[in-house]
């Protein structure tokens, strides 16, 4: 039941123009909506799929007549109902495959989803024979499918990783592939799903971005750091040409995976360079090797240019709090925020005399941050010595007013 | 010597201005004194909290750039680089502020002590006259800093503007200089409240203030004591201990407490939940918030503008309904009117900020 609507497009394709059944009334959907469950869902759903809106309907995938009231007359000799799970992607390749279908409808839309299919882990294995893995329908849905555009499709951004968790957060089917199921959790807890879901920055990797969408395929370890690359090229660029590049091929560790992992990637922060238990270095290097010291003096380094620019930042908060007007400075802060960030990518080439030049640059605009927050904090000062000494002096001014107010009260009673 | 320069000196301005007649009415005026009187003295510091608003506002001119590309940065400016800009705009903002609280006060005091009452009619009417003038000051300034929370509350507040039956639409477009705030509004702003406004209200500051003078203050109806103080010096040092008083409580709050500069405006954001207009609009805001969509047969929005205005109305002419005050009478009707809208301002006042969601 659920492929039906693949169907639909088969017929379309057979058509090559949509159905005027609708609009001399449609007996499927009228019949359908009065049944129950799994028969009721696919004409209820329909309302809101992408097909239905752009003309197609039922008989454009099942065939029949929808035209006839009469169920033996609507089931004729051209319905074929729902097709087999492993016809699916030919059958949604009927017209998705072909661009001279797809132009009638969305010519920017690509055709050669199927082809991807085919080059596609679930492809080869639906190939072989095993109905399990996914199909159209598994990511798409059948009667209610929407574009990705919609937040409520199955494939737009923040509902990806609960499609492909559907299967993949499946512990008893991945078991029977031999696969771990734990990709779904690992990538909620990620830097990139906090972007995705509390910053609603859909710009965010979601699982296709990095394994790719119909042609899906996990990247082998030589492949991982051009997949990173995508977004982050700049750590591509240093990496490269970084001694780690060559000894990572060695080793035939995945570049980013090794240091940042692949679905969990955190945060980074100093703590994965260094010599202490959860750095990414003493996965490779030994202890006291030249290595592991390089590592430790470039975690110095960082964690002192970032403890002075906390530093900085404390006093401009403190200036805040106290009423001084610091925003000039908080911008200039900016600036010392994205040196820090910018020496911390540098990590990626491990070139410790461009990091130390990047972040004696971050001092010279630190210095200038620090002088503002200092001066912030002399003028806060400032007006509450000048508050004391106003109030002292207008507390006077008050005492003496009201002794004048009083001597004036006996005067005129002496009167 | 220096005498003689002083002597002669005041002998040339007296010769043109009268000075010895006006020390010998200041002198010869006199100020019912009873237990009452402490009420007096908020129309003084309501007229020394005026000239605190003029020197800020003047100094403010100085730096304040009123365009949409500027407005805000300016204030910015005035706030961090200015010598004591921090200070002369915090004392701008809080004290009109505070002078809008006085201002009620005032109001309040001399509506219950029934000082109304012939023949100062046209004190309370001129003093009214007086609020209403300083509310507009207040919502034509509050968009000058061009920031989120002052172009959002313009919006709202134009909008009900906008909600007044036939001349709703005009008085908008009047208003804003266009169909949405924009530049035009706030030129039109800024020209209200550094020209128009300042020349309006010390006209009728003056008027005021004139016939205070020539009527002299109002003792309150029952009161008996008959005891009455100099105007100056006695009144004047009086007033002056609550100035110095009022001005502590500014410099205080000013330190503590400097008025924010805020984001600025970007009109296409869209409205931050829980705007609200200045303080003293907000009982009117809420009751226009809490009003059924239809009443009867009128929009709610609509009974509520056009019950306001009556109701202002009424206050304007109060000294010409009481009539039993006008006979020298107690008249507790107008007395438990006064206390119900009093009640009403606070309550309304008090649960938009307490309120979650209003």
């Amino acid at each position: 039941m659920k492929t039906s609507t693949f169907a639909s497009l088969l017929v379309l394709g057979l058509l090559g123009l949509p159905s005027v059944a609708s609009a001399q009334g449609n007996s499927c959907l009228d019949c359908h909506k009065g049944l129950d469950g799994e028969l009721q869902a696919p004409a209820v759903a329909f309302a809101q799929d992408v097909h239905g809106q752009f003309g197609l309907s039922c008989r454009d995938c099942h065939g029949g007549n929808p035209a006839s009231d009469d169920v033996d007359k609507a089931k004729d000799k051209t319905f074929k109902g729902a097709p087999k799970r492993e016809r699916i992607p030919e059958f949604c390749g009927g017209c998705h495959a072909d661009a001279a279908k797809m132009r009638g409808f969305n010519p920017a839309l690509r055709v050669d989803q199927l082809d991807q299919y085919w080059t596609s882990r679930h492809g080869q294995r639906l190939k072989a024979g095993d109905t399990k893995v996914a199909v159209c329908t598994d990511c798409h849905g059948a009667h209610g499918i929407q574009t990705s555009k919609l937040p409520k499709s199955m494939t737009f951004p923040w509902n990806i990783p609960q499609t492909c968790g559907r299967c993949h957060a499946d512990k008893a089917l991945m078991a029977s592939y031999n696969l771990p199921a734990g990709q779904l959790e690992d990538y909620k807890a990620s830097v990139h799903a906090r972007a995705l879901f509390e910053k609603k920055d859909l710009s965010a990797p979601v699982c296709n971005d990095c394994h790719g969408n119909h042609g899906a395929y996990p990247p082998e370890a030589g492949s991982v750091g051009g997949v990173c690359r995508q977004c982050h090229p700049s750590a591509g660029e240093l990496f490269a040409k970084s001694p780690h590049k060559k000894a990572f091929a060695e080793i035939e560790a995945g570049e980013c995976e090794a240091c940042h992992g692949n679905h969990k990637v955190e945060a980074p922060t100093n703590a994965l360079i260094g010599t202490a238990e959860g750095s990414a270095c003493v996965q490779c290097h030994e202890e006291g090797s030249k290595g592991l010291a390089a590592a430790a003096g470039l975690r110095k380094l960082l964690e002192a240019f970032e403890s002075r620019t906390s530093s900085a930042e404390g006093s401009l908060d403190a200036a805040d709090r106290k009423g001084v007007e610091v925003s000039e400075a908080r911008f200039k802060l900016q600036d010392v925020h994205t040196i820090l960030v910018s020496a911390k990518n540098l990590t990626h080439g491990l070139d410790v005399a461009e990091i130390r030049k990047t972040i004696e640059e971050g001092e010279k605009a630190l210095a200038e941050v620090d002088r503002a927050g200092q001066k912030a904090l002399a003028e806060a000062r400032f007006r509450r010595q000048g508050l004391v000494m106003a109030t002292i002096f207008l507390a006077l001014l008050a005492v003496a007013l009201a002794l004048k107010v009083r001597r004036l009260k006996v005067k005129r009673a002496s009167i | 010597m220096a005498k003689n320069i002083g002597r002669a000196l005041f002998k040339f301005f007296d010769e043109r201005f009268l000075l010895s007649d006006l020390g010998a009415f200041a002198k010869k005026k006199t100020v019912p004194e009873h237990k009452h009187s402490f009420w007096y003295f908020f129309g003084g510091i309501s007229l020394f909290l005026v000239g605190l608003q003029i020197a800020t506002g003047i100094l403010l001119l100085l730096h304040y750039i009123p365009s949409i590309d500027g407005a805000h940065e300016s204030i910015q400016v005035i706030m961090s680089q200015v010598k004591f800009g921090w200070l002369i705009r915090s004392v701008h903002s809080w004290s009109a502020n505070i002078f809008i609280g006085i201002l009620f006060v005032h109001m309040f005091s001399t509506f219950f002590l029934k000082a109304y009452r012939k023949p100062r009619e046209l004190t309370w009417m001129t003093g009214f006259l007086l609020l209403v003038l300083f509310m507009a000051f207040g919502f034509s300034g509050y968009l000058l800093p061009w920031n989120e929370l002052s172009y959002f509350a313009t919006r709202v507040g134009t909008d009900i503007a906008g909600s007044l039956p036939l001349v709703g639409g005009w008085l908008k477009e009047v208003i804003l200089g266009g169909p949405d705030v924009s530049q035009a509004t706030l030129s039109r702003f800024f020209w209200f409240h550094v020209a128009v406004l300042p020349v309006v209200a010390l006209a009728v500051i003056g008027i005021h203030i004139l016939l205070v003078q020539i009527l002299g203050m109002s003792k309150p109806l029952g009161v008996r004591e008959t005891k009455e103080i100099s105007f100056f010096p006695d009144f004047i040092y009086k007033d002056a201990l609550g100035w110095t008083l009022i001005l502590v409580g500014i410099g205080v709050v000013c330190v503590f407490l400097p008025w924010e500069v805020g984001t600025k405006a970007d009109p296409l954001a869209p409205t931050p939940l829980g705007i609200k207009p200045e303080w003293y609009f907000t009982f009117m805001f809420t009751t226009l918030k809490l009003i059924p969509a239809h009443v009867l047969f009128i929009e709610g929005e609509q009974l509520v503008i056009l019950g306001f205005l009556a109701g202002g109305l009424f206050w304007f002419l109060v000294p010409f309904l009481d009539r039993r005050a006008a006979r020298e009478k107690r008249s507790p009707a107008f007395t438990w009117v006064g206390l119900f809208v009093a009640a009403y301002i606070v309550v309304l006042t008090v649960i938009t900020y307490t309120v979650p969601g209003l």
